[in-house]
């Protein structure tokens, strides 16, 4: 493998035309031996550092599935750290092959960027959170209150439309980076914060005193968030939807990262049909047959992911909830393999 | 004359005395610095209050109640606890080098060295060799830091080599053409410009060169690693370009005056933060698709120019300082251009300026905390994007994150600002400050 930077310089100083990427990224990324995965700059859970360096989070890991479904190896990827702003340009441009950024699924993301949206692998919506010697215990109580919140985000949009349907007023108290968020909340000079319901249980662990803040009951959006592929290449939006429902339909069939070997040699058709013992389903999006197993075993199944990361056993100690399997009360659910 | 006899006059000299204890020592500065005057006494006693007030608790947040050995966020939720330096030890290496590969570590280590040695022997005036000290700093050190940094083995193609052979090629000929239409002797120039070529060609050849290092992308390099490169680049670039375009703006030559002061005036107009931002969101809209900049490049592109254009306003003030004589002087013995400016009018302009230089590079400094913004983690970025990682979220890790790299920044930054008053001093020739 080879440095790419300065022949681009000399070669556009040059003339020398560059190649532009085709239409197929499956065989763009399978010549180059990596996934590029477009990820968050810092984002407890979803994307953030480990003591090594190493990326981990629920989103981190969608990314290291789809490597491990091409390559049978979960560090063929890359991470492009994006902003919230950079990230569909980033996409759009090519940059990157996927984008699983903890972006929200809505109708003009997917409809006017050029962009699709493979799947969802998270359930979040945004909530808020406020001091409990406020007194109080539902959100239809905060009129008047001045609301900290990070601009540029959907969260702003739906902060407006929620206090204006209920006919309330507040004072937004905006800033650009969480962190500043933050602080001014920790710094009392907004009563309430706002953003989706897993960032809150992720700033509760900054607070001064944790044990002082509750997050409200209310949900007052439906943010899905899930992977993003570019428009135009039905293969490679395949392969991440499929390596996404792969993950959860192996929860709901109890193969675990622990057991996927001697689940091979299961007598359920669908654990068969899965791990690719049965039927050619791989081929179908470009890659073996023993793709979902290649995710189990480096991965893990849905269920696994999300207890590692942000489960209850994690200092973020969020609970399955809407997340849970369609089985279970929840809202994942993933067609069959057949 | 008679001796001895007058009674009034001393035969001795009076005894000297110590003088008075309220004059002298601590007593005495005391009361001249602090004590002098009723409002000075207030003023002192409402300083120490204050002192007493603001310091210890400091202290104790910072050393007393802070946390210093633990393996994750448990050890620093306890109650009243301080700082928490356990998360900076844990999180140390990737202040220090970003994501950049454990095992390659050593690479960083050794540029670090290299440079260190050559910034000495060229900062100390008693070290010999020092166009051999500056020819290392400025040729051999970026091209060995390039390789070690990334790996080298850059992917130059057969037709870049052709593209680079035509257009030394024809370099030639453009020089051999007008060497022979203005009568001049044409071998002396035509060598100087081969051999020109032919370093550059080295420099190619040594970088796209495979030593068998392994490649590290920018993407995983961060921390001080990214400040210093970030930095020291911005600093080398800004400076002779920075001299040009002050040169360019007091130039007779219409042309070279005007597109001086374009460029000045554009890039000082822009904030640095919409330059990094156009170079993320922007360019890569316009370059054809599966074509990516580095982002390092863009920010180190962006940093640079941007640099050179305050650069330029600080040295330019440092010409018009220079009495009108200076330059007359220069001509009258005969002086070309560039030998008067090189010989007798820059060293005295700069001299002057050195406080605005330095000001400005310390600036820079601190200006790359900016590339956050296109997703390079320099290390107060990399500190902020350890805040998110939940094992360590505790109500002090930002705090102390964010005091660890304060201080390291202002290491730098003190060392700068120490390193160039000292050079004031030492070129200090006759005009008493």
């Amino acid at each position: 493998m080879t440095n790419k930077i300065l022949p681009i310089v000399f070669g556009a100083a040059l003339g020398v035309a560059a190649t532009a990427a085709s239409a197929a990224t499956l065989d763009d990324v399978k010549a180059k031996g990596f996934v590029q995965c477009g990820s968050n700059t810092g984002l407890a859970g979803f994307a953030a550092p480990d003591d090594k360096g190493e990326w981990t989070g629920i989103d981190v890991d969608v990314c290291r599935a789809i490597a491990a479904a091409i390559f049978d190896d979960p560090k063929a990827v890359k991470f492009t750290p994006l902003t919230a702003k950079e990230r569909f340009t980033a996409l759009q441009t090519g940059e990157v092959d996927v984008l699983v950024r903890n972006t929200t699924w809505t109708m003009s993301r997917d409809t006017t960027l050029g962009l699709n949206f493979a799947g969802v692998n998270y359930y979040d919506g945004q909530g808020f959170m406020v001091r409990k010697s406020l007194d109080v215990t539902s959100a239809l109580e905060l009129s008047g209150a001045s609301v900290c919140v990070q601009t540029g985000t959907t969260t702003e949009l739906n902060l407006t439309d929620y206090f204006k349907a209920n006919g309330m007023d507040y004072k937004p108290v905006v800033f650009e980076k969480l962190e500043e968020v933050n602080a001014a909340y920790d710094a009392n000079r907004c009563d309430v914060y706002t953003t989706d319901a897993s960032g809150l249980y992720s700033i509760r662990l900054q607070l001064t005193n944790p044990g002082d803040h509750m997050v409200l009951p209310e949900i007052i959006s439906k943010e899905p968030l899930g992977p993003v592929v570019r428009q135009g290449d039905d293969q490679w939006f395949n392969l991440v939807r499929w390596t996404l429902f792969a993950m959860i339909n192996a929860e709901e069939m109890g193969v675990t990262m622990a057991n996927v070997e001697e689940m091979k040699g299961s007598d359920n058709p669908n654990v068969k049909r899965l791990l690719g013992v049965d039927g050619k389903f791989g081929e179908a999006i470009g890659l073996s047959n023993d793709w979902a197993a290649r995710i189990i075993k480096h991965v893990g199944n849905y269920g696994e992911v999300f207890d590692r990361n942000v489960g209850p056993n994690t200092p973020l100690g969020i609970a399955r909830g809407v997340n849970a399997l369609w089985s279970k009360g929840g809202l994942q659910y993933a067609p069959p393999i057949r | 004359m008679p001796n001895g006899s007058i009674a009034y006059v001393r035969k001795e000299e009076a005894p000297t005395l110590s003088p008075p204890i309220t004059e002298t020592g601590l007593v005495g500065w005391l009361r001249d610095n602090l004590f002098d005057s009723v409002g000075n006494t207030i003023l002192t006693i409402l300083g120490i209050l204050f002192l007493a007030w603001a310091v210890p608790p400091v202290i104790s947040w910072l050393f007393i109640d802070a946390v210093y050995v633990g393996d994750n966020r448990d050890a620093c939720v306890v109650e009243n606890a301080g700082a928490c330096w356990a998360f900076v030890h844990a999180k140390f290496g990737q202040f220090m080098y970003g994501r950049y590969p454990l095992e390659e570590r050593w690479r960083v280590d050794l540029t670090g060295v290299l440079l260190i040695l050559g910034l000495a022997a060229a900062a100390i005036p008693q070290v010999p060799f020092k166009r051999l000290t500056m020819l290392f700093l400025l040729v051999v050190f970026p091209v060995l830091g390039f390789v070690l940094l990334t790996g080298g083995d850059v992917d130059l193609s057969w037709s870049f080599w052709l593209g680079f052979a035509g257009l030394g090629a024809v370099l030639l000929a453009i020089v051999f053409v007008v060497c022979l239409n203005a009568g001049l002797a044409p071998l002396g120039p035509v060598r100087d410009v081969g051999l020109g070529v032919l370093a550059i060609a080295l420099i190619l050849a040594i970088v796209s060169f495979d030593f068998g290092l392994r490649p590290v992308e920018t993407q995983l390099w961060g921390g001080l690693l990214v400040t210093l490169v970030v930095a020291i680049v911005g600093i080398v670039a800004s400076f002779p370009i920075g001299i040009v375009l002050a040169l360019g703006r007091r130039s007779h030559l219409p042309v070279v005056r005007l597109v001086s002061v374009i460029f000045i005036e554009f890039w000082r107009g822009v904030p640095l933060i919409t330059v990094l931002f156009m170079s993320s969101v922007m360019l890569p809209l316009f370059l054809p698709e599966g074509v990516n900049f580095d982002k390092l490049l863009r920010a180190l592109i962006g940093v640079a120019l941007f640099a050179s254009a305050y650069m330029a306003e600080v040295v330019r003030g440092g010409l018009q300082a220079i009495p009108k004589g200076q330059y007359e002087a220069a001509n009258a013995m005969g002086l070309s251009y560039w030998q008067g400016m090189g010989l007798i009018i820059l060293p005295q302009a700069l001299k002057l300026v050195i406080p605005g230089i330095v000001n400005t590079f310390i600036g820079l400094f601190k200006d790359t905390s900016l590339v956050l913004i296109i997703g390079l983690f320099d290390l107060l970025g990399i500190v902020t994007l350890n805040f998110s990682d939940s094992n360590w979220a505790s109500p002090n890790t930002p705090a102390t994150g964010f005091i660890f790299a304060a201080f390291v920044f202002w290491i730098f930054c003190f060392s700068m600002s120490r390193y160039s008053i000292y050079m004031e001093k030492r070129l200090h020739r006759g005009h008493a400050r």
